[in-house]
């Protein structure tokens, strides 16, 4: 059983699956009301304005589209989802670097050269076969984007961020993963102070790969909590 | 090669040795707009230099000490700023913008929610 992180207050562990499955969850109707409200407050504003923004100047030819995107995939593919799926492989093959990286994710990544964690902290929470850990933000979508790149869709979608709460089996049976009734779910709610990377369990049939190979086989999605990884 | 050229250059932009760094993918989209606009020729490198130096000085005079932490909420009013006032959006276009976003996001969640769309 993996210990919880030291700087990770009763506040940011939501709910166990068990609690939230059942509607139990203490506010969880005006959680989601919050972030509804939310929606019209500054966190979101900002990114809405830029969309907005973004839009009318593509409609209007301003901009060429093409450099938009140059620019936006090039630090997409500088910060994309293979910083998190490194350090997820060297987790599984370096008993220390994972204990090190479960007490402080943020000096590990530090020290791994991943920038842009300035002013947020980092924590890293393991899957094991006991525990299953789910990464939402119920208030806009905080993400750790230096480790995983620009976050799905799905992951900013509202209906994912009250339903991840609410019915965390349920979400994670409509992503394909059915988790045992016995497996604990872990929900975290990330914040601008706050970013959660999950450690997927290493799948079966993988002794002996490479830390690059290993790396290979970790998904996005399974570092949200959203996904287990298969053997290859 | 890294295609923000010497915007990347600016002072107090959050940035490691390889280029600009982003908190969140707005930051890099706001970024990149200002890219765009400079390449098109829509705005000048020191236009915009100047609009975005004015915003961060009057954050730092209502007493605003972090400027790394906010970086790129300024740059954005800058950017808003600059557009307004060389005529390329009006205030009109924006609001009319954010509004046609936010009625989008709001069909594509009953949607998904499965919930009929009554109001």
């Amino acid at each position: 059983m993996e210990r919880e992180p030291k700087n990770v207050s009763r506040r940011d562990f939501l709910s166990t699956g068990s609690l939230a499955a059942s509607g139990a969850i203490a506010g969880g109707s005006g959680r989601e009301a919050r972030a509804q409200d939310a929606e019209d407050g500054a966190q979101s504003d900002y990114a809405l304005r830029t969309r907005a923004l973004v839009a009318v100047l593509t409609r209007k030819n301003l901009v060429d589209p093409a450099t938009m995107d140059a620019v936006v995939d090039f630090y997409e593919n500088r910060v994309g989802p293979h910083v998190g799926a490194r350090l997820v492989a060297r987790s599984w093959l370096d008993a220390d670097f994972r204990r090190r990286l479960l007490d402080d994710a943020r000096e590990v990544a530090r020290a791994e050269g991943v920038t842009g964690f300035q002013g947020t902290d980092l924590v890293a929470v393991a899957n094991t076969p006991e525990v299953h850990n789910l990464v939402v933000c119920t208030l806009c979508s905080c993400y750790p984007w230096p480790l995983l790149g620009l976050p799905p869709a799905w992951y900013k979608d509202t209906a994912y961020r009250a339903r991840a709460v609410r019915d965390p089996r349920g979400v994670l049976r409509e992503f394909g993963l059915e988790l045992d009734d016995g497996v604990e779910v872990r929900v975290w709610d990330s914040t601008a102070e706050i970013r959660y990377l999950v450690i997927p369990e290493r799948p079966p049939g993988t002794d002996g790969l490479s830390e690059d190979a290993l790396a290979a086989l970790v998904t996005r999605d399974s570092m949200v909590g959203a996904e287990g990884l298969a053997a290859p | 090669m890294e295609p923000s050229g010497d915007l990347a250059n600016l002072p107090l932009l959050p940035r490691d040795d390889d280029g600009p760094v982003f908190l969140e993918p707005w930051h890099a989209q706001a970024f990149a707009a200002v890219v765009g606009l400079i390449r098109a020729g829509r705005v000048t490198q020191a236009e915009w230099s100047e609009r975005l130096g004015a915003v961060l000085r009057e954050a730092e005079a209502r007493g605003e000490v972090d400027t790394g932490r906010r970086y790129y909420d300024h740059w954005l009013t800058a950017l808003e700023r600059l557009a307004i006032d060389k005529k390329l959006t009006g205030r009109d276009d924006l609001a009319a913008e954010k509004a046609t976003i936010r009625e989008n996001d709001h069909h594509r969640r009953e949607d998904q929610l499965g919930h009929g769309h009554d109001h």
